[in-house]
């Protein structure tokens, strides 16, 4: 059993560039292992699930991206404000071919301007409707992940009641986003943050997880991106960092390896060693700040030669292990 | 390195003469999130300033820890001096981080009678959109771009850019929320619609009332009242928007301006800041030159990557060595880590052969100090 048994939605957020995108589509595929259908969902209109999945653009319609460990299937959607906008016009006030003509006005782009809050409100909408989404009596997704908005704007984008506060008061849109609200604050839902061992998006997290918590939004995982191993045990690390490393055993090592052992060598390997002890010790001070937050944590390697399908399906696996799944 | 990729090294860019260039009046870094807008634009500013320059600096969002020693910890939307500043060459620094919304506010205040301007700064509309509407923050830097020119308290201002995903929405997002706010729609709303072309007018009229039957439904009254009296308020200031955007759109392609793209060497950083590149130049924007952050640097001279896994699976199959053999893991690890690096840079170089680049090698640390920011400065040039 996993971390997250019971979750329909998985939210994945952090600070811009460290991995959101990457981290959903392994959790997809993840959770998808062993048979399951689960659908990862993108809000930014950036095509960044296309790209990870080596993928066609995506449009509003549902699109297998990928297979999964022992035989499950990944789904991809991009969910547009404008398709959801006329969705559900068409849903609630039958407008059918005349909401289309108001995009000739600009109505979708000019409404979701005035009201940024509605915007919120039609994409979390989609990705609440895929949740309950059934064929039988069955659910057509065992889960869905979403690809969110960065720390932030997170909290904005998923506290639907205050988006939809500004808007008619009554209506099927204050009806969908009370249930909404609902499902986020309840624990079908886990907000999972994506970090690097670095000041600021350890900072980033850290005030995030405060304020989901303040506004009792189930917090989940921490997920540690991009780590790159260490090499040194703990004493060499701590004499590397102050310059103490033996140059002879070095030397000797090198010349039973069949390299050259000159001073410069040498030299620079200790260089080399120093930096990464130094960076090992501010990367433990990041971490236990993580660990302090409470919540399970996954630690990513960073992959030397950046991300495709095989390096995805790696990911998974590794989120797997470490009892994601 | 072989001959062919020497060919295609870049034009080396010069930050110190940069700053050194007393026409050169205001410096504007750009670039994806993340990738050292900030911290750039301060280690330039305070170059200069020890250079003895008069600068300022504007950021945007700067970490908490830089702020901090920048003395930027109260948000008050004034340049104020940096403290522990080398003024002996006979310059200055002041900084000062964004308040969008004050800028806003001020910008009203400017522009129209006392009451006007305080009924505007109390509609509900106009307070979600001088605080959290997308593209505000960008207009809102060219806005204060555009005070701090016109005032001749310093002679460089260097300008950092919103944490935008796109470089492109600095140069985009005013002029999109200047034809919003003067837009047809909105004035439509705000019963102030005048004639802007006679099909548009009937397609408009016939549009409205199921516009605006539509947008009561989804939007509620309250909020299209309060659109509505806010498009009158503001009436008189109307044009005012895109004009004054327009300007200091103009004042970026004077000569005296400089932009620096920053990027770090990731691919979807340098796409950005090539499509940065390519937009400049259409629009014959002065570039100065690409930063090439946190580069992983490589040490000329030591043992190759692969030798050096060669060597570290010898040490580990016999068992012995095993220091040596992790520094040479470590060190076959950096090397990848700069091959791929200069593998991504030399794309962008490719596809820009004349852009000057210069690097700045990725420190072990981040930069939160003023020790921290002349350390890049240095790297910088
Ligand atoms: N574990 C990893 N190892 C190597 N590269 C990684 C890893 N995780 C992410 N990356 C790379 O880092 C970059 C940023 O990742 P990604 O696009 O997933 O981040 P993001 O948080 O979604 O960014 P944005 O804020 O722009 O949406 C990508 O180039 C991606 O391939
Ligand atoms: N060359 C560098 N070496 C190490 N850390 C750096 C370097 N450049 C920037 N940083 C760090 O990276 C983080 C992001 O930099 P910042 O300038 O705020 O980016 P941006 O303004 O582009 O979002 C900061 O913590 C900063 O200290
Ligand atoms: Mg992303
Ligand atoms: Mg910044």
């Amino acid at each position: 059993m996993g971390d997250w048994e019971g979750v329909r939605l998985h939210v994945v957020t952090g600070k811009g560039g460290t991995g959101k995108t990457t981290v959903a589509g392994a959790l997809a595929m993840a959770l998808a292992a062993g048979g399951r259908r689960v659908l990862v969902a993108e809000v930014e209109e950036r095509q960044g699930l296309a790209q990870l999945f080596d993928v066609p653009p995506l449009g509003y319609d549902e699109h297998r991206v990928s297979s999964a460990p022992g035989g499950g299937e990944v789904y991809a959607l991009a969910i547009q404000a404008r398709e959801a906008m006329h969705e559900y016009l068409d849903m609630f006030y039958r407008l059918g071919r005349a909401g289309r003509a108001l995009d000739k006005l600009g109505f979708v782009d000019f409404a979701t301007t005035i009201a940024p809050g509605l915007r919120d409100v039609l994409l979390t909408g989609k990705a609440y409707e895929a949740t309950r989404r059934r064929t039988g009596d069955r659910f057509v997704y065992d889960a869905i992940v979403l690809d969110a908005p960065p720390t932030g704007r997170v909290l904005r984008f998923l506290d639907v009641t205050t988006s939809v506060s500004s808007l008619a008061r009554v209506g099927p849109i204050n009806r969908q986003a009370t249930s909404i609200t609902e499902l986020i604050h309840s624990p079908r839902t886990a907000v999972h943050l994506v970090t690097l061992l670095e000041d600021m998006p350890v900072q980033e997290t850290a005030d995030v997880v405060a304020d989901l918590r303040a506004a009792h939004i189930p917090v989940g995982a921490v997920v540690v991106n991009q780590v790159r191993p260490a090499h040194l045990k703990p004493r060499e690390l701590a004499a590397a960092r102050r310059g103490r490393l033996d140059s002879d055993t070095i030397a000797d090592g090198l010349r039973s390896a069949g390299l050259p052992a000159s001073d410069d060598v040498v030299g620079l390997l200790t260089r080399e060693a120093a930096d990464h002890a130094e960076r090992v010790a501010l990367e433990r001070k990041q971490r236990s700040v993580v660990d302090d937050l409470g919540r399970p944590v996954y630690e990513l390697r960073r992959q030397p030669d950046g991300i495709d399908p095989t390096a995805l399906y790696e990911l998974a696996e590794t989120l797997t292990e470490q009892g994601a799944v | 390195m072989n001959p062919a990729a020497r060919a295609h090294r870049p034009p080396q860019f010069d930050t110190a003469r940069l700053i050194d260039d007393r026409r050169i009046r205001i410096v504007v870094c750009c670039g994806a999130g993340g990738v050292g807008k900030t911290t750039t634009a301060a280690a330039l500013a305070l170059r200069a300033a020890e250079r003895g320059r008069e600068a300022v600096v504007l950021t945007i969002d700067p970490a908490r820890r830089l702020a901090q020693s920048m003395g930027l910890s109260e948000l008050d939307n004034i340049p104020r001096a940096v403290a522990g500043v080398d003024t002996s060459g006979g310059g200055k620094l002041d900084a000062m981080m964004l308040d969008m919304k004050r800028t806003f506010d001020e910008v009203v205040e400017d522009h129209t009678t006392p009451e006007r301007a305080k009924q505007i700064l109390a509609n509900p509309f106009y307070q979600a959109l001088s605080s959290s509407f997308a593209g505000t923050q960008e207009y809102m830097a060219m806005e204060k771009l555009g005070q701090l020119r016109a005032r001749s308290d310093w002679d460089l201002i260097v300008v950092d850019t919103p944490p935008s995903r796109s470089a492109l929405d600095f140069l985009d997002a005013p002029e999109r929320l200047g034809s919003f706010l003067d837009g047809r729609l909105i004035r439509l709303l705000g019963g102030t619609a005048r004639a802007g072309g006679r099909t548009y007018l009937k397609l408009l009229h016939a549009g409205f009332s199921v516009v605006t039957s539509a947008l009561t439904k989804i939007l509620g009254g309250e909020l299209l009242r309060d659109v509505s009296t806010f498009v009158n308020a503001l009436d008189t200031m109307f044009g005012g928007f895109r004009e004054r955007a327009d300007q200091t759109y103009a004042l970026l392609k004077r000569p005296e301006t400089a932009f620096i793209v920053v990027a770090a060497p990731e691919p979807d950083a340098l796409r950005e800041a090539s499509y940065f590149v390519d937009r400049l130049s259409r629009d014959a924007m002065p570039l100065a030159g690409l930063v090439l952050n946190r580069v992983h640097p490589s040490q000329p001279g030591g043992i190759g990557a692969e030798q050096a896994v060669a060597g570290a699976e010898r040490l580990e199959a016999g068992g012995s060595d095993e220091l040596t053999a992790a520094l040479l893991r470590l060190h076959a690890e950096r090397l990848r880590l700069a091959a791929r690096d200069e593998r991504v840079g030399e794309r962008f170089t490719s596809a820009h052969p004349e852009v000057p680049v210069t690097h700045v090698p990725a420190l072990v640390g981040d930069v939160h100090d003023l020790t921290g920011l002349r350390r890049i400065g240095d790297l910088l040039s």
